[in-house]
């Protein structure tokens, strides 16, 4: 859902980095409480992730360097440090060491009730907030500058969108883990995306996909064993990702083969058919009869559009001979001539 | 086609609309614009002239609060720019923005409303009604439910000028809005500005094709880093402000 306006940012990354930043987080608030309390970790989480999103922000507004530079940076930083703290509390002889390393990849089953419930009051929480701002995020996304004319505080809107993105995030981790987040966060966007070309029902259609990938990806890895959840549930919503791009009937890869292919036949037609009309126009009678033999001087002709043409009614076949019909000939002459009124 | 700017010249009170008072604006080291002091009077249409990296667009950005200059102020009808932004609409250049976003042409230019809703409150009815209108205008009512990637450039245009339309300014500010337009186009956006002009409107846009400067433009301002001249294209608009602004001996024949 959130993902959406990630993905419409071109900040698909940031997702990447906000979770990969959140891992130094869930150690240091591990170290600094000697417990492994879930909420504890998340809120380390979050702090640690809201920084790392600031500082690629200001890395970016503050420096010659390109956005994705400071994504890289900023992410493998981060992860570094994480995993150096992870390695570092696991030396240290404490019993509840073990399971942190569950953050990395994730672990449905180890979500327990009072987990759930917080997921839940946050994803309201997030719903309420988007569907009040609505309207700024919606104009912020497409032209900040003259968001700004206008007299909206931008920063405001700005940091209010990427809170609830690094929220959505660090709730995330517990079930497909800091490696395979982003994901989560992009897949049902861009598979969403190539349905519509409604921001609203973008982001609700990409609130579906993820919900359905979750269930599945949770149902599938259930029925079977040994198979973990969170790289399931984000197979699950590369497949919505895959069958979108295929299938989508408008910018969907196989629609638009098909109508390449369409197109292409079309013209060819038609240019047979204006080469036609060229030769008819040597007759003071359209319906004169020429030789069939004559359009072999034309490259796009074949038999079968020929037959095409016959059964559009633009041409009659009279043994080896050929004549236009009135609505043949009619059709020619104004082959796109008022293309640009007709069109859509 | 002068007789309104004459008047306002010749009447000692003459309304300035916008005064900019030594704006200086860097973007690391190099200042892009140097001191620039502007008085623009009210009800003029105004092209700003000048090579590229000369600042055109950085100060219209920076009158408008987009970018922060280092010194100097604006104000807009003797009032600071922030207190006054209900009366200035803005149309930024065309390749801004992202035109793959998911949306329709009417909701672009209703977009032009909310800054008069202001924060959490929806456009209704009467804001759909002020979009519609503007949409006409530009003539771009047939497309109000095109998807915004399946405009052509200058259909584009259009509806970012219907969007500060619809914003009832008094005066507006243009990013080169001629930039990839056609014939067709241009005429059409020439005389919706020059329509504003004479519904008392002020009309400030960055130009780039100095040949039609006097054909469309009454007032001028010639900026390379510095401000070269400013004032009504029949006086400044020669050889010699030209040469000044592009550096090489420039000659436009100005047909009067």
């Amino acid at each position: 859902m959130l993902g959406s306006f990630a993905v419409l940012r071109k900040q698909s990354l940031l997702g990447d980095a906000i979770s990969h930043a959140a891992l130094p987080g869930i150690a240091i608030a591990f170290l600094i409480t000697g417990a492994k309390d879930t909420n504890t970790l998340l809120i380390g989480a979050l702090i640690s992730g809201l920084i790392g999103t600031f500082w690629i922000k200001s890395i970016v507004t503050k420096t010659h360097l390109k956005s994705d530079t400071a994504l890289g940076l900023i992410l493998s930083l981060f992860f570094g440090f994480g995993m150096l703290l992870l390695t570092f509390i696991q030396k240290q002889p404490n019993a509840n060491q073990a399971g942190l390393d569950k953050y990395l990849f994730g672990q449905a089953a180890t979500l327990v009730e009072s987990d759930v419930w917080m997921m839940a009051i946050v994803t309201g929480l997030c719903l309420i907030v988007m569907l009040t701002f609505w309207k700024e995020f919606k104009i912020l996304l497409f032209d900040a500058d003259y968001t700004k004319t206008l007299g909206f505080n931008t920063k405001f809107i700005d940091i209010l969108i990427t809170t609830f993105i690094v929220l959505a995030i660090v709730l995330g981790l517990q079930t497909v883990g800091v490696v395979l987040m982003s994901a989560m966060l992009l897949a049902p966007a861009a598979a969403a995306r190539q349905w519509t070309n409604s921001l609203s029902v973008m982001v609700f259609l990409a609130a579906i996909f993820g919900a359905f990938s979750g269930v599945f990806g949770t149902a599938i890895s259930a029925s079977q064993n040994n198979l973990s959840t969170g790289p399931v549930i984000v197979l699950v919503a590369s497949v919505f990702v895959a069958f979108s791009f295929i299938f989508s009937p408008s910018r969907g890869l196989l629609f638009k083969q098909i109508r390449v292919i369409k197109n292409r036949r079309d013209l060819e037609l038609h240019k047979t058919l204006a080469f036609m009309h060229h030769i008819a126009e040597t007759h003071k009678d359209i319906s004169h009869p020429h030789a069939i033999k004559l359009l072999n001087n034309f490259q796009g002709y074949t038999k079968s559009t020929l037959q095409k043409l016959v059964e559009k009614d633009y041409v009659q076949i009279n043994g080896n001979m050929w004549s236009l019909t009135k609505t043949g000939f009619e059709t020619a002459a104004n082959l796109y001539t008022k293309q640009s009124t007709e069109d859509e | 086609m002068n007789t309104p700017i004459e008047n306002k010249t010749s009447s000692s009170k003459e309304k300035i609309a916008v005064k900019v008072d030594d704006l200086t604006v860097a973007y690391n080291y190099k200042p892009v614009l140097w001191d620039i002091d502007l008085e623009i009077p009210e009800g003029v249409l105004m092209a700003i002239v000048g090579p590229n990296g000369a600042g055109k667009s950085t100060l219209i950005k920076s009158i408008l609060g987009i970018l922060k200059p280092i010194a100097g102020s604006v104000s807009i009808y003797g009032k600071p720019y922030e207190k006054q932004r209900q009366l200035v609409a803005y149309v930024p250049q065309k390749g801004s923005v992202d035109w793959d976003f998911p949306t329709t042409a009417l909701d672009v230019v209703m977009m032009g409303t909310y800054g008069s809703l202001g924060w959490i409150k929806r456009p209704g009815q009467k804001e759909k009604k002020a979009a519609l209108e503007a949409l006409e205008k530009v003539g771009m009512l047939a497309f109000k439910s095109r998807q915004i990637s399946q405009l052509s450039g200058g259909q584009q245009q259009r509806i970012f000028l219907a969007r500060a339309l619809v914003q009832n300014a008094a005066i507006y500010f243009m990013d080169e809005p001629f930039q990839g337009v056609d014939a067709t186009t241009e005429i059409a956006i020439i005389n919706i500005l020059k329509e504003l002009r004479k519904a008392g409107k002020t009309v400030i846009v960055v130009h780039h094709d100095l040949q039609t400067v006097p054909e469309y433009f009454d007032w001028v301002t010639f900026l390379n880093v510095k401000k070269i001249a400013t004032g009504p294209v029949k006086d400044i608009f020669n050889d010699d402000n030209l040469t000044k602004t592009y550096g090489i001996n420039y000659k436009v024949s100005i047909q009067e």
